[in-house]
Parts: structure tokens; C-alpha cells; sequence
């Protein structure tokens, strides 16, 4: 019972870091950029549903009807800014090294976590959600409803994720664009403004992700540094795959609550269960550097 | 005369402080096949760049239908109706074939005829319909090379823009895509802008044809009449022609220098 107890406490950790690292490499595999912001992205995200639940419970709505409004509405309203965000920072610096992306995506995140705390405050606060301190027994395990609201949450937007890649004109011109940039340009396919919805994408499913995170854990403005876990797992999944990236969240998910429940008992000093999750990025990428589930294409010459 | 549809006016196009089309001008007359011929580093490959937007002219002008179409983005140059059907097997490997194809037809909306076009592509390429479901990456060389080319016909393109066709392909794959390159031309009245260094193949195909060295212009008429210049069958076809001394001159003239 212990190992379940354990396990789905983690798998729903692990869906939050699955789906942060699911917008890494969204934008990743579209655009080539690494964003740093993506967890201050989810940051924000937790703030505006905080305060449209809040402004939204203050008019006498009820708490469900509150909550089932502002997940879908922070959504859209992170989508835009991840559009415009795209528009007015990124696409002006296309053609530039790396390094510049990789900085201008680390400064935006100071700037998002500055911002935050003048607006919100840097007090940690709680978001109310209608699963708060809800508890769900089946055959003597006990499951926060949080937790499973994460897990269905998240299991439900990978599928729709899944459906819109597949199915969509969009969604397949979305994956001909990051396949072969220049060949989607000769489609005809609006490459610059694909992109920029991929960010809208990216920065909605990180909003969701925040929404979903926020009751098992406190909004802060730090709360965004998530995402550097996300990254290891996005890093072990492949940098490339988005099931990848789902999976190795859940993997990393699953490995910290057993670190932290047989570690402490099999004597490992007290830091381990902290940094296990950086302990198997760099297992998996001695024994596998191209990730777990990499899609390589090597061109026929 | 069939109507212009594409005109080239001056073009000047550089790689950074390099100039690669030196004020090339070139006409493609409605429902005709024309050919670029040209060595390795002419600029045949900047020519087709230049007109489909993914290189923007210094100077110069390109009218494509009566509308002007340097200085837009390559996606909106799509959308008037040119499709560019790179050199390089330039596919989208992890879709598949059919996802390739109906990417070719993004920029469409008349959802009915495509079904038609799907079926007309896959007749002259049996082997995309045959694999249809596997992703592009699967695909040998010569078969990626027909998908580009069937992936650009489902535009229902006013003037297919080819770059090298024949690359790395073997003759008799050469051979089967110049025949197809014919009939599409003959059947379907697609106009073609060919650039290619299989210089004996396009000048059968074509109608016109100019030859390119260092970004100018250097000939240009019919390919009947090229195909007996003496310049371009030695230094294109690689026939060689009996010196006066019975000896090959090792330095010969081109006639435009």
C-alpha cells in the first residue's frame, strides 16, 4: 500500500513537471530556442487564475463555478501573452547565436518574477480550488483530490495536445514547420506566425500546469524554479518528443518520493532525495545522450 | 507567343558582401518549360531562391502574373501560386507520405478537388500511394525525390519552380522523372522554371533555355538551338570537337567571353 501511496503522489508531481517540460519542447522542437521563462510562464499563469478565482468568489460566485470558468479562461489569456510574447520579444532576434535566446529567455524570467511580486506580492499565497483538502479512499489508499485532479487534468490535455498534432491542418503544419522549416515556407505555410502559436500553446499548457500545481504547493513568485526540473525532464525524454517529455516528468515524478522515503532508511545522506532527479538526467545521458525517446533523422545525401 | 507569366528584370542577389545573380533577367512564357542551365556556384539554385522570397533581390524586379513579388515573405509568394520543389529531398521525414502530400496542398481551400489531386499524383508516382502510410524518413532517395515533386503538384501550382530534379538519382530514375516532369507539362499545362546540371536531359525536356555562368546571363534561346551551340555542347554535353591540327586546343574560348 505504501508503494502505491507513494507512486501516485509522485506520478501526480510528476505530471506537472511532465507537462511543463511538454511546452520546452514544443517551442524547442518548433523553433530551436530553449525558453527558460516557461516555469515564471506558469508562474503567471497560477497568478491570474489566483486572482480571477479570487475576484470571481468576492462577487458571491460559488467556488466550482469560479474555478471551471478561470482554468479555461488563464488559459486563453496565457495563450495571448504567449503570442505576443513570441511577436514582440523572440521574433525579432531570429537569426541570432543561441546564446542570445538562451539569455533573453533567462532575463525575461527575472523580469516575470519581479513583476509578480510588485503586483501579487512575494507572500506565498493559496490558490482555492474545488478539490482543496478533498480526500478520495479506494482500498486503503488515500488520494488527495488534488492529485487526481492533476493526473486526469493532465492525461486530458495530452490527449487533446495529441488529437490537434494528428488530426489538425494546423496541427500537422505545426510539425512540418519544426520537420523542415524552409520546406514548410515553400507550402506556403505561415512559418513566423506557426511559431508564435506554439508559444501561445506552450504558454497555455504551462498555465494549466500551474493552475493544477498550485494546490499541492504555494503561489510564490519563485515557484516558477519547477522548471528547472521540468528541464531535466525534458532533457532525459529527448528534447525532442513530446510523449518523451510526458513520460520522463512521470519517471522523474516517481523517483523522488521513493528517494525520499528508502533513502533516508537505506542511510543516503539527507540532500539525495533533492537532487535525484539530476542523479538520473545524468545516468540517462551517459548510458543514452540522445534522451529516451529521441527522434533522430539523419538527411539521405 | 503564350503570355509571360513570370518576368525577371536586373536581379541582383547577394550572400553577404558576395554577389551571386549579377542583373540576370529571364522570361517564363504561360503553359512552357524553361531551363537554367550552369555550373557548380552560377547561381541557378539563387535564382529559384530569389523569386519564391527566401532571398530578397538588392535590386531588380520580378512580376509573377502581373503582380509584383519580390519583397514579400516566401509563404504569401506561395500563395500567389508558385511552388518550389527544392533541390536536397527537402521532405518532412517524420510525417508521412500522405501527411507530406497534403501539407504540399496548405495553402488550398477547395477541400473537394484535392481528393482528385491526391489520386492524379499518386498515378504518376504508383509508389507514394504504395507507402503512403509510412513516415517520409522511410522512403529511399529517388522515392523522396518524387514525393517533393508530388508534394509540390498538390498545390495546383501556376509555375513549379524545380531545382535539380535529377540529383543523385540513377539514370533510369533520371530518365522516369524527366518523363514525368513531360507529361506534367503536356497533360496538366503546369509552366516550369528548370535548373538543372543534367544539362542533355533539360535541353530535351524544355522549350527555352538560358545558361548562367558566374550570375549572368550568358545565352539564352530555344533549346533546340542551344543544343547545337558549339559552347554548349562542349562544355555542358561534353562533346568534343576535332581541332584544326587534329589536336584538341586546350584552352578554348567560349564565344561570350
Amino acid at each position: 500500500m505504501e508503494v502505491l501511496q507513494l507512486l501516485i503522489g509522485g506520478v501526480a508531481q510528476g505530471c506537472v513537471y511532465g507537462l511543463i517540460a511538454l511546452g520546452f519542447v514544443l517551442i524547442y522542437k518548433a523553433t530551436e530556442q530553449v525558453n527558460f521563462a516557461q516555469g515564471d510562464i506558469l508562474m503567471i499563469g497560477a497568478y491570474v487564475a489566483l486572482t480571477l478565482i479570487a475576484e470571481a468568489v468576492a462577487r458571491g460566485w460559488s467556488i466550482h463555478l469560479a474555478f471551471w470558468l478561470a482554468l479555461p479562461l488563464t488559459m486563453v489569456v496565457m495563450a495571448a501573452f504567449g503570442y505576443a510574447l513570441d511577436r514582440v520579444a523572440l521574433r525579432p532576434i531570429i537569426g541570432q547565436p543561441q546564446f542570445a535566446v538562451v539569455i533573453l529567455t533567462i532575463a525575461l524570467g527575472f523580469v516575470f518574477r519581479a513583476a509578480a511580486g510588485a503586483i501579487w506580492s512575494t507572500e506565498p499565497q493559496t490558490l482555492a480550488t474545488p478539490f482543496t483538502g478533498k480526500k478520495i479512499v479506494l482500498g486503503g489508499v488515500i488520494l488527495g483530490a488534488e492529485s487526481l485532479a492533476i493526473i486526469v487534468g493532465t492525461a486530458f490535455l495530452s490527449l487533446v495536445l495529441f488529437a490537434f498534432f494528428r488530426y489538425t491542418r494546423v496541427g500537422v503544419a505545426m510539425q512540418a514547420a519544426s520537420q523542415n522549416q524552409l520546406a514548410a515556407y515553400y507550402m506556403g505555410i505561415p512559418v513566423k506566425v506557426i511559431f508564435s502559436l506554439i508559444w501561445a500553446i506552450s504558454a497555455a499548457v504551462a498555465a494549466a500546469a500551474g493552475i493544477l500545481l498550485a494546490p499541492i504547493a504555494t503561489i510564490d513568485p519563485n515557484m516558477g524554479f519547477i522548471g528547472l526540473k521540468a528541464f531535466a525532464a525534458a532533457v532525459i525524454g529527448g528534447f525532442g518528443s513530446l510523449p518523451g517529455a510526458v513520460i520522463a516528468g512521470l519517471m522523474l515524478g516517481a523517483i523522488e518520493p521513493f528517494a525520499a522515503a528508502y533513502g533516508s532508511r537505506a542511510g543516503l545522506p539527507k540532500g539525495v532525495p533533492e537532487v535525484s532527479s539530476y542523479i538520473f538526467m545524468l545516468v540517462v545521458l551517459i548510458v543514452r545522450p540522445q534522451g529516451l525517446f529521441a527522434q533522430i533523422y539523419k538527411k539521405k545525401v | 507567343m503564350a503570355a509571360t507569366l513570370l518576368e525577371m528584370r536586373n536581379i541582383e542577389t547577394f550572400y553577404g558582401p558576395i554577389m551571386a545573380l549579377r542583373g540576370v533577367s529571364l522570361e517564363v512564357p504561360e503553359g512552357k518549360i524553361v531551363t537554367v542551365l550552369g555550373a557548380n556556384g552560377a547561381g541557378k539554385t539563387t535564382i529559384l531562391k530569389t523569386i519564391s522570397g527566401v532571398m530578397e533581390p538588392q535590386k531588380g524586379s520580378i512580376v509573377f502574373g502581373g503582380k509584383p513579388i519580390h519583397r514579400h515573405e516566401p509563404d504569401w509568394v506561395a500563395r500567389q501560386g508558385i511552388a518550389h520543389v527544392p533541390e536536397g529531398r527537402e521532405i518532412f521525414p517524420f510525417l508521412s507520405v500522405y501527411e507530406n502530400l497534403m501539407m504540399g496542398a496548405f495553402t488550398r481551400h477547395d477541400r473537394a478537388a484535392l481528393g482528385g489531386d491526391l489520386e492524379a499524383v499518386y498515378g504518376y508516382f504508383p509508389i507514394l500511394k504504395e507507402r503512403a502510410d509510412q513516415p517520409a524518413a522511410y522512403l529511399s532517395g529517388g522515392q523522396q525525390q518524387m514525393l517533393v515533386i508530388g508534394r509540390g503538384l498538390m498545390a495546383r501550382p501556376k509555375l513549379m519552380l524545380l531545382d535539380e530534379p535529377s540529383l543523385g538519382l540513377s539514370p533510369l530514375l533520371v530518365q522516369e522523372i524527366f518523363g514525368i516532369i513531360r507529361r506534367l507539362n503536356e497533360e496538366r499545362k503546369v509552366t516550369m522554371l528548370l535548373v538543372e546540371q543534367n544539362a542533355n536531359m533539360a535541353l530535351k525536356v524544355a522549350h527555352h533555355g538560358y545558361v548562367l555562368e558566374l550570375g549572368r546571363i550568358v545565352m539564352n534561346d530555344t533549346c533546340e538551338r542551344l543544343r547545337e551551340s558549339e559552347d554548349v555542347k562542349e562544355f555542358f554535353l561534353g562533346m568534343k570537337e576535332e581541332g584544326a591540327r587534329g589536336r584538341r586546343r586546350w584552352k578554348r574560348k567560349k564565344t561570350w567571353r
